[in-house]
């Protein structure tokens, strides 16, 4: 078995600092813009792309910070009965909702797409946004669905058996991006 | 989790990680879209042997927002008045392809029974056996009393320190039962009051003081007092004289709700007796949390049936 780094921090950093300019860009600006991280680790990449956004945009923002919140998916996953009980994580919609507004959901890896699906049933049944994307820092390929992401840190093509392994200093106390074999 | 019979044997960190969940479940509940689709195509059979509304529509609504398909079965008028047993009424559930039961039974111990007995593979959870315990009103109780102290900072704590005291019933109270098992080990100090005819004969085990005075157990400031519904269709034998004096001995009234402190809440697991146990001061004041607790009552009952059901088999007793 090897393991071998993909990202470092620094590389990290790069890929959050381009997906926020790309999501500004795209959305023509932060007006409307609700960013939802899936726990764990997609909460921490939207807290750090939400805190990108506002220094970037900070004119157009006026002190207002971009809404940033977490969006629990375990109780929509189609999987729940082949794996041992999931403890569901909390979700925290930011005060304004998310209806008319353009959600980008946030997630380390997207690999079958199933979570995404998940979340974008979650998401209905918490309002009805204008325009949902999706940002991811790696996207390793293998979709059992038709999804893809809008954003991408990096592609990262990969065999089905390999590991992907997100690490952020605030959850794991390193900063690295990991392939096993 | 594989079933929930009662708070005894419940361990800290499985009691904490009910609550957690249930604070989860209980967000979902104040959305537009209450319903969730995690028990899809599950489904869940509420055996009802004794009469109950509460309970057993606190269950449904719990299993119908998690999409489960939840079967009623009250013996009244079902063929156990005919003199099914409890084993051919399990099996023919089995038959049916049940995957939780949640039951409640005049005789203690009959959930274990169903759970033991290799009858049937689904999940049991008690809802209620005789004397013995009634662990998701435990649950629910304790829930109510950690949102109501520690708010938003629930997560992940329990309940240690807090001071709980019990009123009323206690004898025949499955309520108090499960109460005292399930917050001593959460950390709590119990204190139990009670007319001594209505006290078990050998408490001497239970992780929780005994009084006889109500006028007591107040002026020592309990966080929650919870009174206990005197169970009228229970009281075959006379325990107190006359109502009347059970209400004015251990009942709670305007007086001393004011002299309880106003950091305290006042607990009742309901259905109440307005003016016997609890008075209508007391049961309307902004302190009772009777409401609460029903409301709280489905996110729990929400976070068992999750914890039983949505994994997979590999599952350990509780």
């Amino acid at each position: 078995m090897s393991t071998r780094t993909v990202l470092n921090a620094a590389d990290i950093t790069r890929a959050l600092t381009r997906i926020s300019h790309e999501i500004l860009e795209s959305n023509k600006g932060p007006g409307g813009l609700v960013l939802l991280g899936i726990p764990t680790r997609g909460v921490t990449l939207a807290h750090r792309i939400g805190a990108l956004i506002d220094e970037i945009a900070a004119a157009e923002l006026g002190g207002r910070g971009t809404p940033v919140g977490a969006l629990d998916v375990t109780m929509y996953r189609d999987d729940l009965h082949r794996n041992p009980t999931r403890a569901p994580h909390p979700t925290q919609i930011p005060a304004g909702g998310i209806d008319g507004k353009t959600v980008v959901l946030i997630d380390d890896v997207l690999f079958s797409g199933r979570s995404i699906r998940a979340a974008l049933d979650a998401l209905q049944d918490i309002g009805r946004p204008a325009a949902v994307r999706l940002a991811t820092l790696v996207d390793r390929g293998h979709r059992e669905l038709p999804i893809r992401p809008d954003f991408i840190g990096k592609n990262l093509p990969s065999a089905r058996e390999e590991r992907v392994n997100v690490r952020l200093t605030e959850v794991d106390g390193a900063e690295e991006v990991t392939i096993e074999s | 989790m594989r079933h929930l019979l009662d708070t005894q044997n419940l361990a800290r960190e499985d009691a904490v990680r009910i609550l957690d969940v249930a604070e989860d479940m209980a967000d979902t509940q104040r959305r537009e879209v209450k319903k969730l689709p995690t028990l899809r195509g599950k489904t869940v059979v509420n055996l009802f042997f004794e009469d109950s509304t509460r309970t057993r529509i606190s269950f449904e609504a719990a299993a119908k927002r998690l999409s489960a398909d939840v079967i009623n079965f009250s013996a009244k008028g079902s063929s156990v008045s005919k003199g099914e047993s409890l084993q051919d009424t399990a099996q023919t559930l089995q038959a049916m392809g049940a995957d939780a039961v949640v039951i409640r039974h005049g005789a203690s111990g009959a959930p274990r029974t169903l759970a033991t007995s290799g009858w049937i593979t689904a999940g049991v959870v008690n809802a209620g056996d005789g004397t013995h315990e009634h662990p998701t009103q435990a649950l629910l109780d304790a829930f109510t009393i950690r949102k109501r102290t520690f708010g938003d900072e629930s997560r992940g704590r329990d309940l240690a320190g807090l001071r709980v005291t019990i009123v009323g019933d206690i004898l025949h109270s499955r309520v108090a039962r499960s109460n005292v098992w399930l917050l001593a080990t959460l950390g709590a100090e119990v204190t139990l009051v009670a007319p001594p005819t209505l006290v078990p004969q050998d408490v001497s085990r239970w992780p929780a003081r005994i009084l006889y005075d109500l006028d007591e157990a107040i002026a020592a400031g309990p966080d929650a007092l919870m009174m206990l519904r005197i169970q009228l269709e229970r009281m075959n034998a006379a325990y107190f004289p006359t109502e009347r004096e059970y209400s004015r001995r251990w009942g709670l009234d305007a007086e001393r709700l004011a002299a309880l402190g106003p950091g305290s809440m006042v607990m009742h697991p309901g259905p109440m007796n307005r003016g016997l146990e609890i008075s209508a001061d007391a049961a309307d004041s902004p302190r009772s949390t009777v409401l609460d607790q029903v409301t709280n009552g489905v996110s729990v009952r929400m976070a068992v049936l999750y914890l039983l059901l949505a994994g997979t088999d590999e599952r350990e007793d509780v």
